[in-house]
């Protein structure tokens, strides 16, 4: 069983939700990037996140843009990232990982290199939110072969037509994109959720993450409540961006404030 | 390596949106639903004659279409003189597209486009810009339909482009300064997308160029293949028979697929794609995507990128803020893998140079896109026996450009 797979069976076990955050690596360095990682599962994350940078995040707000630009200024790289993923491992063997990025580093990466570094580092999924499942082809096989889930967005735009083509092309779980919108940008309303769960339930038995747009640990405990999980990014990256200094780099307190904020999300989504 | 070559270059794209293997889909999935429906719609409207009647009906009384051809003789003439050789120096003809209204071969697609989101009930209309002729032209459309319309623009290029930006707030519009990444053409793009996705119910994005994912490559190509077409027929009634070369400007490569288009199967007829070299193809500062890039992904399409080893996007540099951008239509990018094409590329000052010589012996100041081709054309035509004809696509006018040069020249004004 993936790690993935793993996760969400002991959490059903235990009779609660996912906490899965996000964190671009190397933000605002490696050093910081790898004590933030190796901290979040302590602070009650179930799922890690890492965005891969990348020069033109088209589906990210301003705060995950932000975020990449720090991180492309210290020298990150998909290798580079990898590289952290590879050295989280070493202390944590169960707490799955999803790389979330853009197409084009993993296409001049070489895909089927990518796919098998990848999976070699102790990564478990992939989002790679500029293919599509009409574009499938490009990473699925490769993906599967190297035993990686290829996670989809499923966004209120995909209609009932199209949902089980895009669930058909979906393995470790869904991650439900609450809003017509970029991350970190607006909320959805309960009632929006309350009918969308459900909607993609009825073609799926996968668990179903809620992100973009969940900020608070009210509004992490509401999407639990919905779902089998709650994806929290930007609000986490706004807290890192406002602690460093101002020159853009970590102060002492930037893990601290980060984890912090992550224990009172895990807090909302256990409660929920 | 050796692949058969096509029987016609005027099939693609495939059904995925494919060139060979450029073109494509690559967008969130909160986008794909809505380019579903631009493609289906598009399909529909081709069908429907009531819509080409009135695209053109538009083309002819609001924009001025058919754009002369032009044999352009003291140019002809002073080409010959410089060359080297006696009974050289080709024919130079230029299909004026930059006598359309607003200036330039944008309108062309525009029209289509907005025609297009108006019987798909869309209300608002987005659209990025670089040197802001495609924001003009979408601006001058929605004003001509009243339609609310947004564009994004480079905070960079808003600075740079300060006439256009003021015509675009007369028309109605409303200039988007966008301060992202380098806040210039591709970040414009990012940020139309970003709204677009955040705005799926009633707008419609109007790209500026063969670029995105598909359909638009396919459908600003059919939009702007009117230049091709046109110029075909100008061509045959002028001189009984077709042109021995093409040449056009590559930004995003919107005009130049246009008037190739129309002449790909045409075995005789050679074509030349200019991209702009901007300080040289040997430093770091131009935007010659096909020239020194490679293939990737961006702004939803595959196709040949400035990018690092890492595949990130890097900046591209010209004079021409209507070049400076990283990536070129997927159309081209397969022309150019088979050869069809040849694509090569003018600097920053050959372009300064040929926009001199066109005004001074021809009476036209050319904006600096089509400069580059012309720069080529200077290059290319004394090489040439007398009796061959080079056309080459005066796609915009150089009013805008009058403040660039100037500077670029030392002179105050």
């Amino acid at each position: 069983m993936s790690r993935i797979a793993a996760k969400f069976a002991a959490l059903k076990a235990e009779g609660r939700k996912a906490l899965v955050t996000y964190l671009q690596g190397f933000d605002p360095d490696r050093e910081t990037s790898l004590a933030l990682l190796r901290g979040l599962p302590g602070a009650g994350a179930d799922l890690l996140e890492v965005g891969v940078p990348f020069t033109d995040p088209m589906a990210d707000g301003p705060s995950i843009q932000r975020a990449a630009q720090r991180a492309l200024k210290v020298g990150a790289t998909l290798p580079g990232v990898l590289d952290l993923v590879r050295e989280f491992r070493r202390g944590d063997d169960t707490t799955p990982i999803i790389l979330m990025g853009y197409y084009n580093p993993i296409l001049a990466y070489g895909v089927d290199r990518f796919c098998g570094d990848a999976a070699a580092a102790g990564v478990d999924g992939l989002i790679v939110v500029d293919v599509p499942p009409e574009e499938a082809g490009e990473i699925e096989p490769q993906a599967r072969a190297a035993g990686l889930d290829l996670i989809r967005l499923v966004a209120p735009t995909t209609d009932d037509a199209r949902l089980p083509r895009v669930l058909a092309a979906t393995s470790g779980f869904v991650y439900y994109v609450s809003i017509t919108g970029i991350t970190g940008t607006r909320s959805a309303t309960a009632a929006s959720l309350e009918q969308a769960i459900p909607r993609i339930h009825k073609h799926t038995d996968l668990p179903i993450a809620i992100g973009f747009g969940i900020r608070t640990p009210q509004q992490a405990g509401e999407a639990a409540r919905l779902a089998d999980g709650a994806v929290v990014g930007t609000a986490l990256v706004d807290t890192l961006a406002a602690s460093l200094d101002e020159n853009g780099k970590a102060r002492p307190e930037t893990v601290g404030l980060v984890l912090e904020q992550v224990r009172a999300l895990a807090g909302a989504v256990r409660g929920g | 390596m050796n692949k058969p070559l096509p029987n016609t270059y005027r099939q693609g794209p495939d059904s995925q949106g494919r060139f060979g293997q450029f073109g494509g889909r690559f967008v969130a999935e909160t986008l794909m639903p809505l380019i579903l429906e631009v493609e289906q719609a598009y399909e529909a409207a081709k069908r429907d004659p009531s819509f080409d009647a009135e695209w053109r009906r538009l083309l002819t009384h609001y924009v001025g279409r058919p754009s002369p051809l032009w044999f352009a003789e003291r140019l002809t003439e002073h080409l010959r003189a410089n060359s080297a050789r006696e009974g050289f120096g080709a024919k130079v003809y230029f299909k004026r597209d930059e006598l359309n209204h607003t200036g330039a071969h944008k309108i062309n697609a525009v029209l289509g486009q907005i025609l297009l989101a108006k019987r798909m009930g869309k209300t608002r209309i987005i659209a990025e810009t670089g040197a802001g002729q495609h924001g003009v032209a979408t601006a001058t459309v929605c004003a001509l339909f009243d339609l609310p319309c947004t564009v994004f623009m480079g905070a960079t290029d808003v600075e740079r482009q300060q006439p256009n930006v003021f015509r675009m707030k007369l028309l109605g519009a409303e200039v988007m300064p966008v301060t992202s990444g380098a806040a210039t053409l591709k970040d414009a793009m990012n940020e139309a997308l970003r709204y677009w996705v955040a705005n799926v119910e009633d707008t419609y994005y109007c790209i500026g160029t063969v670029a995105g994912p598909h359909p638009y490559p396919v459908m600003v190509r059919d939009f702007q293949s009117v230049i091709g077409e046109e110029a075909k027929q100008q061509m045959m009634a002028a001189e009984g028979r077709l042109p021995d070369a093409l040449v056009a400007a590559i930004g995003g490569g919107s005009n130049a697929m246009g008037l190739f288009y129309p002449f790909l199967d045409d075995a005789d007829v050679r074509m030349y794609g200019v991209e702009a070299a901007g300080h040289g193809v040997e430093t770091e500062q131009h935007a010659a995507s096909l020239t020194k890039g490679r293939p990737g992904v961006l702004h939803g399409n595959r196709t040949y990128l400035l990018q690092d080893a890492h595949g990130q996007i890097t900046e591209a540099h010209s004079i021409s803020a209507g070049l400076d951008y990283p990536g070129v239509g997927p159309e081209h990018s397969w022309l150019h893998e088979l050869g069809r094409v040849q694509y090569v590329s003018a600097t920053d000052d050959e372009a300064l140079a040929a926009f001199q010589l066109c005004s001074k012996l021809e009476g036209i100041i050319p904006a600096l896109e089509p400069a580059h081709a012309l720069a080529h054309v200077i290059r290319m035509a004394p090489t040439l026996p007398k009796d061959e004809i080079v056309l080459m696509n005066l796609c915009g006018r150089g009013d805008k450009d009058i403040f660039t040069v100037a500077r670029h020249l030392g002179v105050e004004m």
